[in-house]
């Protein structure tokens, strides 16, 4: 036997992170106008991986490309795993728009997860922007169902307008089951009697105790930088704040170098963080 | 137990902290309201005579246009101020205010205020170091919400 053909024969059980596996869309649930959560199932044989929250997939929309998306799903939840996609390109249209009974790739789990596992007598604040709540739409569910847990939940949601919050059904679900959630919005309609104005303006309207607090964080760049301050400002350590980043990945295993952030590899390293000044310097630097 | 609508003001977040005597000089010039679901506490172009300092119930800042619903612009509750216009000329209502629900407040004088804060520097000092600073904070919410950062994503 030659040594190529001995390599093979070694490395052929093990999973290529660089070959996607094929699922099947078995549910497709539209979120919003522009949001779709994607229920799938692996084409044949159990589900290959199995993940915490927070970590992301690459999915492919095969001939169209490939993107990195958040498991939406909680490790362990019964059923096919879930992927949020928010339509904002070729690629996400094209996995928005995947048919129930259609094949789509799946790369992963890949990258770093929220930790909830260390949480159990923390109090956790959660605070998502946008599409963000779909990265730690798991974190949350795990965290309200694990039996044992003596730390509060507190879920802050901003959306732009009313009608882009995502997984309602879940936030009430979540606040039935204990949490404490409260939604705002930028852009109210005359329907609307919630909160008005961006997430951070929810911080100071709920009793915790920031000593004992971990924070979660995921939404654009500068809502996460208004929240960590508005968090620092409440007084919870810097060091108690997660952050999820978002860049331009391709590999998801720290290869190719897309997703470089000055000398931090998001794919690899992220997405999520805790947060510190100097990641703090990195999302913030000027584009000159 | 019945408190002094001094013993009010001074429980309010705007002037939480602030010395008794200082309480006592806002309470003097306010008067406790109730104001019925759907009253309006501010309309446009009106003389701006009062600022609110919301106690029970959520008031909707609004924008009116004929034939259609009010625009809602913010929403206050319990712990916050509304209305601001009586500080500067030419004391006018900028936008309607309107009780969503039974609200209760106490209802300052701004005439009242004024005239104290003019006669009595250091009053009027610690009195715009406290409406300064909510003006700062709604000032800088309402610019991120101009930001509009839940649209913006990378296309992929």
């Amino acid at each position: 036997m030659c040594m190529d053909a001995m390599l093979l024969t070694e490395v052929e059980p093990l999973l290529n992170p660089l070959t996607p596996v094929t699922y099947r869309v078995v549910a497709r649930h539209v979120e919003t106008g522009d949001v779709v959560t994607l229920s799938l199932e692996p084409t044949s044989g159990p589900s290959p991986f199995s993940f915490k929250p927070g970590q992301f997939n690459m999915l492919t929309s095969f001939g169209v490309g490939e993107v990195a998306i958040s498991i939406s799903s909680a490790p362990g939840a019964p059923g096919p795993v879930e992927h949020t996609v928010r339509d904002v390109g070729a690629i996400t249209h094209s996995l928005c728009t995947a048919a129930v009974g259609s094949v789509v790739g799946v790369r992963g789990p890949f990258g770093t997860d929220w930790g909830v596992d260390g949480f159990d007598d923390k109090d956790v604040v959660i605070v998502a922007g946008g599409i963000g709540l779909a990265p730690l739409r798991g974190a949350i569910s795990y965290l309200v169902d694990k039996p044992g847990r003596t730390g509060r939940v507190y879920v802050l949601v901003g959306a732009r307008e009313p009608d882009q919050i995502t997984f309602p059904d879940d936030l009430k679900r979540w606040e039935r089951d204990g949490a404490v959630v409260k939604v705002t919005v930028d852009v109210p309609d005359s329907r609307w009697w919630g909160a008005i104005g961006v997430v951070t303006t929810l911080l100071p309207t709920i009793d915790f105790d920031p000593a004992r607090t971990v924070a979660l964080v995921c939404g654009p760049e500068i809502m996460m930088r208004f929240t960590v301050r508005g968090l620092v400002d409440l007084g919870v350590a810097l060091a108690s704040i997660r952050v999820s980043l978002e860049r331009n990945m391709q590999c998801g295993i720290g290869w190719c170098g897309h997703c470089q952030l000055g000398p931090l590899l998001i794919c690899r390293d992220g997405p999520v963080f805790d947060y510190s000044a100097a990641l703090e310097k990195l999302i913030s630097e000027r584009e000159r | 137990m019945t408190e002094n609508i001094g013993e009010l003001v001074a429980e309010h977040p705007l002037f939480s902290g602030l010395p008794v005597d200082v309480a006592e000089l806002v309470g003097g010039c306010s008067q406790n309201v109730a104001i019925a679901t759907g009253q309006l506490l501010l309309e446009e172009g009106e003389p701006a005579r009062s600022l609110y300092l919301l106690r029970r119930g959520h008031v909707a800042l609004e924008v009116h246009e004929p034939g259609r619903v009010p625009l809602v612009i913010d929403r206050i509750g319990p712990g916050q101020a509304v209305g601001w216009s009586w500080m500067f000329p030419p004391y006018r209502w900028h936008f309607d205010a309107r009780a969503l629900e039974p609200v209760g407040a106490i209802s300052v004088d701004a005439d009242c205020l004024r005239a104290k804060a003019e006669t009595d520097p250091a009053f009027g000092y610690l009195l715009m170091k406290r409406l300064a600073a909510v003006m700062l904070d709604r000032l800088q919410a309402t610019r991120i919400r101009l930001l509009d950062v839940y649209g913006r994503d990378v296309a992929h």
